[in-house]
């Protein structure tokens, strides 16, 4: 990234027009999830729109059970939704893409596989020849701090470094945009910052559009350009705000009195 | 990186030597052989009724020295391997469509599950009456055997792959037999050579069976026709070796899964931390 601090916040008009003009990577219009149980259905999502511009980072964020996770299942192409439109790239979205990278709950590695053979399978699925493929994965490793453990078996990695290595396959095949499914839920609040901090580092390297459900609302604030608040089932969205931050975005920034601020309105969205 | 958590590590088991093995192996043989030569010589059995363990020694070098032992035995195992194989393949490629399927399970597991309740000596003489009592109905024999314990380990196995991973597959758009090659065969792996484990001994059960309803060769056979003559050393030996077959089938199983489950083993020395 250019070391422009103008950047940051856009001041010239040129600049406005360049935001507003980014391109939509993800529309979604009017969209409903019902599952089928005994007694007439569950309602997990109801009637949701946004949008989700090129680069952005948007945290999903309400209370467990308000279909956080089901609405990822629908990006991600792995479940179709009762009602509405998904689009990608003003296109339909069917089923699951390629361009679309999915980071889990839990890591969800395969165990007989190491770190390495782990961040390769993507690639391998694609027929990427063997030595790009194992030199793009290498170069994974070292994004997310993992030199050392290429041939680890995941049984042998920390939580951290297992959503590490997660991270780093979803990211292998140079995927548009990242799902992040509550990545960090499983790790301690220490290792949680570091893991976001390394996010925002990715983020910025790689130029992904970023779409991570959460409950943290610090976590929220600190990584993303907007918050998507939902309500309690059936899952509304109750809140869109925009996160005006300055970046890159440091610890220092946690006890500045806009992230406060941000904070205690989230909090009482959420309620 | 500033700061790398530390790798879960498991607790560290110490493992016997090989000599250790042989040597614990060879006292509770040497024990066993023992109590038996003293029950003979104590109560003073007849050979036809127990005989001692020398008796059945110098019986066995006989049938090894004039070559009906391996004669007997070769034959018995080919049909052994011979029925596994076929077994073991019938049960997995049916397996993958029970587990893949659930009209396909519905339509075929009462009838599976009702073949499990006839016990193998019934439809034995059937088979042979059938399929003459040649090596093809001893093979079949073998096949019917071992085939439930695998078919059932291959669809449990299979019902084991983990959800998300499947998930995961979907979103990398991976095909069906990128799924099977990458997810599924792995993943079922280990309960499927739980299987084949189980699978392995009854076959040599099978193999017998068949002999034992109408065979002209076979360790099977061999026990027939001693037992006929109350020459009961060599029904020992045959039973011996039929054991030995046993365990050779069981191993060579283990010695499978320890190559190809390697991921799933203790590690034989602690992590170290780079």
């Amino acid at each position: 990234m250019a070391k422009s601090p103008p950047e940051v916040i856009p001041t010239s008009k040129a600049k406005a027009t360049e935001t507003e003009e980014a391109r939509v990577a993800i529309e979604v219009r009017n969209l409903s999830v019902t599952f089928r149980n005994g007694n007439g259905g569950l309602r997990a999502i109801q009637g949701i729109s946004f949008c989700i511009r090129e680069r952005e980072f948007v945290c999903v964020l309400g209370p467990s059970g308000s279909g956080k996770s089901t609405l990822l299942r629908v990006l991600a192409g792995l479940l179709t939704p009762t009602q509405g439109e998904v689009y990608f790239y003003g296109e339909p979205l069917k089923e699951p893409r390629r361009e679309i990278g999915l980071v889990f709950q839990k890591a969800n590695l395969m165990p007989w596989r190491t770190a390495l053979q782990n961040i390769v399978l993507p690639l391998e699925l694609q027929n990427v020849p063997k030595a790009e493929a194992r030199r793009r994965a290498m170069e994974l490793i070292e994004l997310v701090g993992l030199h050392g453990f290429e041939d680890t078996l995941p049984r042998d990695l920390s939580g951290g470094m297992a959503q590490r290595v997660a991270i780093a396959r979803a990211l292998v095949h140079d995927p548009q945009v990242l799902l992040l499914d509550e990545p960090f839920g499983g790790l301690d609040a220490l290792t949680r910052e570091r893991m976001g901090d390394e996010l925002l580092r990715i983020w910025q390297a790689r130029r992904k559009t970023v779409v991570m459900v959460t409950h943290s609302i610090p976590e929220a604030i600190y990584l993303s350009d907007r918050v998507l608040v939902f309500t309690p089932r059936p899952g509304r969205l109750r809140l869109d705000l925009p996160i005006y931050l300055p970046r890159p975005r440091t610890e220092e920034i946690r006890y500045s009195p806009a992230f406060g601020e941000l904070a205690r309105r989230l909090r009482a969205e959420i309620g | 990186m500033n700061l790398i958590e530390i790798p879960k590590r498991l607790p560290f088991q110490r493992r016997l030597s090989l000599a250790e093995h042989t040597l614990t192996a060879f006292i509770s043989l040497a024990v066993m052989v023992t109590v038996w030569h003293g029950v003979t010589q104590i109560w003073r059995l007849p050979p036809f009724i127990l005989p001692s363990p020398a008796l059945v020694w110098e019986r066995f070098l006989r049938v090894l020295g004039d070559g009906s032992l391996l004669r007997h035995s070769a034959y018995t195992l080919f049909e052994v391997l011979c029925g596994l194989s076929l077994g073991v393949l019938t049960a997995t490629l049916l397996g993958y469509l029970l587990a893949k399927s659930h009209w396909f399970e519905r339509l075929l597991s009462p009838y599976i599950v009702a073949s499990q309740s006839i016990p193998i000596v019934a439809i034995a003489p059937l088979l042979v009456i059938w399929f003459g009592p040649g090596v093809f109905s001893k093979i079949l024999i073998c096949a019917l055997i071992v085939f439930f314990p695998v078919l059932v380990n291959t669809v449990v196995g299979l019902h084991s792959v983990p959800e998300e991973l499947t998930d995961l597959m979907r979103s990398l758009k991976a095909d069906r037999w990128q799924t099977v090659r990458f997810l599924e065969i792995p993943a079922a792996l280990p309960v499927f050579l739980g299987g084949l484990r189980i699978g392995a001994t009854l076959s040599v059960i099978g193999a017998v069976v068949g002999e034992f309803v109408g065979a002209d060769r076979g360790l099977g056979f061999l026990i027939n026709v001693a037992r006929g003559r109350y020459d009961t050393p060599l029904v020992f030996v045959a039973v011996f070796t039929l054991i030995a077959m046993a365990l050779l089938l069981y191993t060579s199983v283990l010695a499978l899964e320890k190559r190809l489950l390697a991921w799933r083993q203790p590690q034989e020395e602690p992590h170290s931390i780079p």
